[in-house]
């Protein structure tokens, strides 16, 4: 059973249709990139796998581990091992990354079975985890996203799927705004995560961050729909050749 | 004398025969045990923590000791003695210390005040005392548990605390378990009086019954609170945490007289589903230098109406006085409203006044981003809710802080979804 399994998925947003019968699946142990033009529909795949409003499914399936993960609500998602890291993360003032940080781990570790963590163990833990990415205790303290740099931000989100260990990750466009070292330290923060148990899906513009997050498959999205699947090689002829012949082929 | 009518708010007239002026502790009448207690209040008892012995208390089971207006022996007596510091009933300490209740008692709140504060001072029965002798830290926070748990009881209680020359004390009211009741009014009067060098802080948290989701039943809280600041470098914070009661009608103030005296006001007020709450505060400035800071944090849900109204006044003599007052409102759904009346008064041209008001709703944004992090609807609206309020809840004192936060996620159930 493949870990994501999307099917023939049509989305509107607004009445308008977006995704037109998008195909995906995603085993277990996997990365996977897809690349595309802007307005394609990538941050609305992302959006409608993990379950935000305003998005109106009207045909099609996505599975979860063979779950019906359309049936599920946004939190139940995430607990079942679905995270998004997200293009614009959003900023909630006065709750510290810290209380924030412990709050969905201990939601997302009573959904698995396990102990809340106490204020000490989770201190513990969370640095393990902020260390290799550059997070010290001065970030750990901030309001979450108040006034970090679009770096930080990013940085941020990777750190919390670091602390919530999901089994899916998606990342959309995790790598704009990163300066070189910030790229190669959130890449290894992916790599980290590489296991035969967990897949990662990720949505970027650039064919530079698949040098660091080595990609088993390489997806181009264009109109609503993967037009073209190849290795990580598509992605380099992509950087070369752009997206003109794909976005004619799906307008035709 | 009429009942006063300018506050936003819309209140069902009172029948002021009616309403029970005293209730002596009494058995027998109320529950005979949990069982007979609405089961949606012992859940909420359940998510607070709070042990059964105390359940069966608030919920008003006749256990040995259920007590009314007449306050309960205070803990911890013998060691305050030792510091000097008087902490028991109003009535016991015009008895022991009546020339200490003499000078101060109706000094802050006249009986000619207000409306409610006339009434109080008619019939009010007992009520807190504190002193605190001259340069004596208070070793504890006192605490008193305002409970109604009569039947159409009115509430008119009397606190007057009284902080000598360079005296702390930090004095905790309320109660973060709901108490249920019929429609009640509870108008108290409260007076803090500190003298030079001295600093009193005063928090409350108050989750009064609001009534169901229609407003039906909920206590009615008119209370005057008000503190005077005599002293130079005298201090006095007000914190309140208001989330319970059908209405709120309140303002504690600050009279700063002495120089360099020094006046605070955090409030977090949430109103849910048919309540309302006018409150603020009012800081007059009398001496030179004097300071003040007003902080409050309104959150309105379902079809509540939440109001800020604040009275900043700069007097001929408070030369170089400054006030910064921040208002912001917080809304939930699109059924509710919050207003902001500040009234800015200043007759020193040395004086400097901020107002800053802010006006945001939870974005969906912000939920979606929390709910895709494994945290649950409700859960988010407390967490965000408790980020908005955190420059007021820091204020509170570490364990009362922590029920607070509790006690926030619980008065918003409901307001999404
Ligand atoms: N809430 C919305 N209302 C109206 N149109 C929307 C809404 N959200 C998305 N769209 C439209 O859907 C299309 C796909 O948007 P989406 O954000 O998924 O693109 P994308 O592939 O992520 O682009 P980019 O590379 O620029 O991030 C765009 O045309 C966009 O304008
Ligand atoms: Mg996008």
């Amino acid at each position: 059973m493949a870990l994501l399994e999307i099917r023939n998925l049509h989305v509107k947003v607004e009445g308008k249709p977006i995704l037109k019968g998008l195909n995906l699946t995603i085993e277990a142990g996997e990365v996977h990139a897809i690349m595309g033009p802007n307005g394609a529909g990538k941050s609305t795949l992302s959006y409608v796998i993990a379950g935000r409003d305003g998005y109106e499914v009207t045909d099609g399936q996505v599975l979860f581990e063979g779950r019906d993960l359309l049936d599920m609500n946004p939190e139940e998602r995430a607990c079942a091992g679905l995270f998004l890291a997200f293009q614009y993360p959003v900023e909630i003032p006065g709750v510290s990354n810290t209380t924030f940080l412990k709050t969905a781990l201990n939601a997302v570790r009573k959904a698995r079975g396990e102990g809340a963590l106490d204020a000490m163990q989770f201190l513990k833990y969370v640095r393990n985890k902020a260390k290799p990415l550059g997070v010290g205790d001065e970030m750990l303290k901030r309001a979450v996203n108040v006034g970090f740099s679009g770096g930080e931000k990013k940085r941020n989100e990777i750190l919390q799927m670091a602390v919530l260990e999901p089994k899916l990750a998606v990342l959309d466009e995790t790598d704009s705004g990163l300066d070189i070292d910030a790229l190669r330290i959130v890449s290894e923060g992916v790599n980290a995560l590489r296991d035969p148990a967990r897949a990662t899906l990720v949505i970027t513009h650039y064919q530079r961050l698949l040098d660091y997050i080595v990609p088993d498959r390489v997806h181009v999205l264009a109109d609503g729909r993967i037009v073209k699947s190849g290795g990580k090689e598509l992605a380099l002829e992509l950087e070369a050749k752009g997206y003109a012949e794909y976005v004619g082929a799906a307008a035709a | 004398m009429e009942s006063p009518d300018w506050a936003k708010l819309e209140i069902a007239p009172i029948d002021y025969q009616d309403a029970y002026y005293y209730s002596a502790p009494k058995t027998g009448d109320g529950p005979k045990s949990l069982d007979e207690v609405d089961p949606k209040l012992l859940e909420t008892y359940e998510k607070l923590g709070i042990p059964l012995k105390e359940q069966e208390w608030l919920a008003g089971v006749a256990v040995d000791a259920v007590f009314d207006s007449v306050s309960v022996a205070t803990t911890y007596k013998a060691r305050l003695e030792q510091e000097g510091i008087v902490f028991c009933p109003i009535s016991e300490a015009v008895k022991m210390h009546p020339d200490l209740v003499r000078k101060y008692l109706g000094t802050v709140v006249p009986y000619t005040d207000n409306y409610f504060a006339t009434l109080n001072s008619a019939v009010f029965t007992d009520g807190s005392f504190v002193y605190i002798p001259k340069g004596v830290r208070c070793p504890m926070e006192l605490s008193t548990y305002f409970r109604i748990n009569a039947k159409n009881t009115g509430q008119f209680e009397r606190t007057l605390i009284v902080a000598d020359e360079g005296a702390y004390v930090s004095y905790l009211e309320g109660c973060t378990a709901p108490q249920r009741d019929e429609n009640q009014l509870h108008a108290a009067v409260v007076e803090l009086v500190a003298l030079d060098d001295s600093e009193i802080k005063y928090s409350t948290v108050q989750n009064w019954y609001p009534g169901d989701e229609n407003g039906v039943g909920g206590i009615y809280n008119f209370v005057t609170k008000r503190a005077h600041c005599i002293g130079r470098n005298a201090k006095v914070s007000w914190t309140q945490v208001e989330t319970g009661s059908a209405i709120t009608w309140k303002y504690p103030s600050c009279i700063l007289t002495g120089d360099n005296s020094v006046g605070e006001f955090y409030s977090v007020a949430i109103t849910n589903n048919r309540q309302q709450a006018d409150t603020g505060t009012k800081m007059i400035h009398r001496g030179r230098n004097t300071r003040s800071t007003v902080i409050s944090k309104g959150i309105s849900a379902g079809r509540a109406d939440n109001t800020y109204r604040g009275l900043i006044r700069m007097q001929p003599k408070a030369e170089g006085a400054r006030n910064y007052t921040q208002c912001d409102s917080l809304l939930i759904g699109d059924t509710c409203g919050a207003h902001t009346v500040p009234y800015i008064e200043s007759r020193n041209p040395t004086a400097r006044i901020e107002h800053e008001a802010t006006t945001a709703r939870i974005s969906e944004d912000q939920l979606f981003y929390c709910r895709q992090r494994g945290i649950g609807a409700e859960e988010a609206v407390s967490l965000i809710v408790n980020g908005f309020c955190k420059e007021v809840m820091q204020h509170l004192p570490m364990e009362f802080a922590v029920e607070a936060q509790k006690l926030i996620g619980i008065s918003l159930e409901g307001s999404v979804g």
